[in-house]
Formats: structure tokens, sequence, C-alpha cells
């Protein structure tokens, strides 16, 4: 786990040509076994992600929208199927490969932030770039921007427990984006966040977008997924609806065209 | 638009095109801005009820102008409007008549309605997260009128997906 890239790379890696092929699955399927009780997770997903692309993953829980998050991130491995990541086959890379592509080119956040405790704010959002092959001056320099971005450069140097959830949150958020990954992979991402926090990561999530990062999101917040391109809807670990978001009117007056206040 | 117009002349005597900017000034950007005919109409249909009346002003540079009060039973009809709770929106539900009905005559496939209906309302959600990124948080009105739609639609999809776990 702890060792670094090699040297010479470029630091951040090259992200995909935006609406070039980033993801795509064929066939997916994870099955879990414990004492002998055997649980199908994900039945044969197809699903595709073009760079730049925002795509929102719904449905009840147990369809199976985690699952396939941390599959998707290597985290476990799939049961059956292909995982194609910039024009890669990864389904079958050994845990340290997966480690390896997920320091260049793949962030995660977490419900539940899973900062290190035991490292300030600021060293948590540099370490990822650290790993990747930044220098120390780069890995610095990206941390500082992200901080204050996301509001939160006065918190550099404290720990992570100190701060509240709706900042922790940016940290794993900044954390997640410090290598500019090709792609940020986010489950639950406002689940824990009280509705002004819940906006604050809103916006950050449509600027990161608007810059060009691919995301893909699992979340029961149809605030959050009406941001995306795209809503997957999994049911039963399987695709049952993939449908771009129309906005149902271009032109308003106001929200009076919306909310029709009775009387 | 009844009870607001008989809602607002309960605070004073007023006029139509006083009583549309004064639901323009209230609500603000909240609320879809009221068709001057649609209350010229209003208040006549009221008057017919006998819950306002009027009466001709003159104007010395300008032609007369029509000021509307409200009548005993006119405040009393505003009153009880006020007094008695109101319903939530989503008391009957027409989307759950069609999910039920439509598959049992042949009409529509369950999942795809369910399908079909989600996307509304994502859609519906993106315009309102819009509009709530440019309201002008000083405009407390429009921003709680916001935030209760969007709580509103937030029930309406998890209540889909218990509607989608059941019946599916």
């Amino acid at each position: 786990m702890s060792r670094s890239m090699p040297k010479g790379l470029p630091w951040p890696a090259q992200r995909g040509q935006a609406g070039t092929m980033l993801l795509r699955t064929s066939r997916l399927v994870k099955v879990y076994r414990a004492d002998g009780v055997t649980v199908e997770a994900i039945r044969g997903v197809d699903i595709e992600l073009a760079a730049g692309e925002f795509v929102a993953v719904m449905g009840p829980s147990g369809s199976g929208k985690s699952t396939l998050l941390h599959v998707l991130g290597g985290l476990e491995p799939a049961t059956g199927g292909e995982i194609w990541l910039l024009g890669q086959r990864v389904d079958g890379l050994s845990t340290a490969g997966w480690a390896i592509l997920r320091r260049r080119h793949v962030g995660f956040v977490f419900q539940f932030f899973n900062l290190l405790s035991n490292m300030t704010v600021a060293d948590n959002v540099e370490l990822p770039a650290l790993l990747a092959g930044a220098t120390p001056r780069q890995a610095r320099k990206r941390r500082e921007e992200l901080l204050a971005e996301l509001g939160i450069a006065d918190k550099a140097g404290a720990a992570p427990a100190r701060l509240s959830g709706g900042e922790q949150q940016r940290v794993a958020l900044a954390r997640a984006l410090a290598n500019e990954p090709s792609l940020l992979l986010a489950d639950e991402p406002t689940g824990n966040l009280d509705s002004s926090n819940t906006r604050d990561v809103l916006r950050l999530l449509r600027r990161a977008h608007a810059d060009g990062q691919a995301i893909l999101m699992v979340t029961h917040d149809a605030r959050v997924a009406s941001l995306a391109d795209r809503v997957i809807n999994l049911f039963d670990g399987m695709v049952a609806d993939d449908a771009r978001i129309v906005p149902i009117r271009r032109r308003m007056n106001g929200v009076g065209d919306i909310v029709e206040l009775r009387g | 638009m009844r009870q607001p117009l008989l809602a607002l002349l309960a605070k004073e005597p007023a006029h139509g095109y006083e009583l549309k900017l004064a639901l323009e000034q209230t609500f603000g950007h909240a609320y879809a801005s009221p068709n001057i005919g649609q209350i010229y109409v209003t208040l006549k249909r009221l008057e017919q009820d006998g819950l306002v009346r009027s009466e001709d002003v003159e104007q010395t540079t300008r032609p007369n102008k029509r000021v509307y009060e409200l009548t005993a039973t006119g405040r009393e009809a505003v009153r009880a409007w006020v007094e008695e709770p109101s319903d939530g929106p989503r008391i009957r539900d027409e989307f759950f008549i069609k999910l039920i009905l439509a598959p049992m005559a042949g009409l529509a496939d369950r999942m795809e309605l369910m399908n079909s209906q989600r996307r509304h309302y994502l859609g519906i959600m993106r315009n309102l997260i819009e509009l709530q990124a440019e309201t002008d948080p000083a405009d407390t009105t429009a921003r709680l009128l916001i935030e209760g739609a969007v709580l509103h639609l937030q029930a309406d999809l998890d209540w889909l997906e218990r509607c989608q776990e059941e019946l599916v």
C-alpha cells in the first residue's frame, strides 16, 4: 500500500478526451457467497460512462448500487463480466494493480468521509497526490487551491475529528479530486449532511463536473441526482432504467410555474 | 386566486392593479405573476357572490378607478379559509391511480410507468435546483417555497421506490 508511483510519470495523469468512452461494463456480475448462502448482488449490468459525464445511480436499498460502485472502483472483485476503464480491461487486475490505477485515475467519496484521523486535513488531501507522483510543491499547491475553493482553507492544520460533518465531507471531496482523477466514484456523498451542507457539496460537484470531471454517484438524494446528465435506476441487481434528465421547462418566471399556490 | 385576493382586501380596500402589485411584492420571485384580466374577472365573481363590493373613485387626470372592499360575508369567508387546515398536495395521487389501473387494462407496463414518472420528477427537480441557485438568498418567501417543493418531490421519489419494491 505504501508503494509510491514510479518517478517521472506526468502528474496529474491525462484525462480521457471529453465525450470519449471512459468506463464500460459488459454483463457485470457480483455474487457473494458466505456460509452456503449465495446472494446475487449484480446480475448482468451493462453501463457506459463517457469522459466528463455525470451519472447518478438510484434504486431501492438492496438493489446493488453500492456493490456496483465498489466493484467498479476495484474495492471488491467482480464475479463475472468485464470492466473497461480508459480503454483497458481492468476486471482481472490484482489488488496492487487496482491500487495503482486508483491512485492515478479514480477518486472515491463515501458517505462516512473515511478520512485518516491521525493526519491533518492538509495531509489527508496531499497524500493521494504525493502517492500518484506529484512533487511536494505540486501537492501543496493543489491542496491549497482545493481547500480554498471548498471554503475550508483555514482548516488545513486541523485534525479531521475537529471538523463538522459538512466540513469533513468537503475534505473528503478535496482528497478525491486531488489528482484530477479521470473518474470520481461517490457513494451517498450527502447521505449524512443537513440541507445547507448538502447544498454546498452540490455546488462543488456541479463545479467539478463543469470543469470536465466525470462522476458516477450512488444517491438517494433526488436533489443531487437531478444534477446528473443521466440517471441509472438499479433494481434487483439489474438496470431498470437509464435515461437522460430533461428539465421540464427551460424558461420559467419563477417557482410559481412549478409550485402552484392554492387558494 | 379568490382566497389570496380576499386576504389582501382584508388588510385594506384596493383596486385591481394594486392587488396584482401586492401579490408580486409579497411572493416575489416565488409566484407566477397573475394576469390582470384574471384578477378583474375574479373580483367581479366575488362581487356577484356578495363577498366584496366596489365603488368608482374619480380621478382628475385619469379614468375612474374601481376600488374593492370586503363585505361582512367576505370577511367571514376569508376567516373561515384561514382557520381551516389545508390539505397536503399528495392526498389524492393521480399517478397512483394510473399505476394500479393501467396495467390491469393492459394499457401500460408498471415498470415503464414508474420509470417515466421518475424521469419527470427528476426533470422538475433539476428546474427547482436551478431556480434555487438563481434565487436571492434574502428572498425568504421564495426560498421556503422552493425548499418545500424540493422536499415534496423527494418524498414522491422515495414513495415511487416503495411502489417499485412492492409492486414489481
